[in-house]
């Protein structure tokens, strides 16, 4: 594959991945958020912001691994796992290699989630909103800087989910909502 | 419903638990959710693959075997 082939294929890849990121974390909201279950939805959300955020690591190892491969810049594999240490673009390129350490960590505690302390568990799964930002940042600076296209796809996301993040700090818990619906019914 | 010896048993921790609803789909008949959307155990001898599924969508982690 040619060098510009591979340089189009981590940008796609990137961006997918912001796309597929924004949609697990609004998932992860949603589940957080603890509406009141109505049908299957409550089950279609857990099942999705789970299996969506494995599909999503398909499309970031290729977008890491042709961004290292095609030669025109230079990105060692060690700017991969610790941050800012890229020959290219040393902090744009620290931003993604930020966000990949932070979702390395909030995943691997996720699937030992069984044998974590559920607080210790829910505080380094609360970095995921850290990563979420990194990554937009690292994306919008860097990868989609000169496409309009792009830079508007980075710029949904960010809204969606920092509307979403709005939306979980006023939520009220759903007991409350509960006790609502309760009370108001007729009592036998 | 499963004979005992291949049978998983299911419970709920009741402090963990913050009522999400997702047991009463994953383990439809051996659970269903009171009035504020709280689990209510059928049955505790459920199918181990569904059991393992429904303890691993248990967003609370409150569903486990026992």
């Amino acid at each position: 594959m040619s060098g510009s082939a591979l340089w189009y294929l981590s940008r796609a890849t990137g961006v997918v991945t912001v796309v597929l990121l924004t949609i697990v974390v609004g998932l992860g909201i949603v589940t957080a958020g603890r509406r009141r279950p109505a049908g299957e939805s409550a089950t279609i959300v857990m099942g999705l912001h789970r299996w969506l955020s494995l599909g999503m690591l398909v499309f970031l190892g290729i977008h890491i691994v042709t961004a290292i491969l095609d030669g025109y810049v230079s990105i060692s594999w060690l700017a991969v796992v610790v941050p800012f240490t890229s020959g290219y673009d040393t902090l744009l390129v620290g931003f993604g290699t930020l966000a990949l350490d932070l979702l390395v960590v909030v995943m691997v505690t996720s699937y030992l989630r069984h044998r974590i302390p559920e607080r210790q568990w829910r505080v380094v799964h609360w970095a995921s909103y850290a990563m979420w930002l990194v990554a937009l940042f690292h994306g919008f600076l860097m990868g989609t800087a000169d496409q309009a296209g792009l830079r508007a796809v980075t710029l949904a996301c960010a809204a969606i989910g920092g509307l979403m993040a709005c939306w979980r700090v006023v939520a009220t818990h759903s007991d409350k909502e509960r006790r609502r619906t309760i009370d108001a019914q007729e009592w036998s | 419903m499963p004979s005992s010896s291949e049978a998983a048993r299911i419970a709920v921790d009741r402090v963990l638990c913050t009522g999400h609803g997702v047991c009463a789909q994953t383990l439809p008949g051996a659970i269903v959710l009171d009035e504020w959307g709280y689990p209510v155990l059928r049955h505790e001898a459920v199918e181990p693959e569904a059991a393992a599924l429904a303890v691993k969508l248990c967003p609370a982690r409150a569903l486990y075997l026992r």
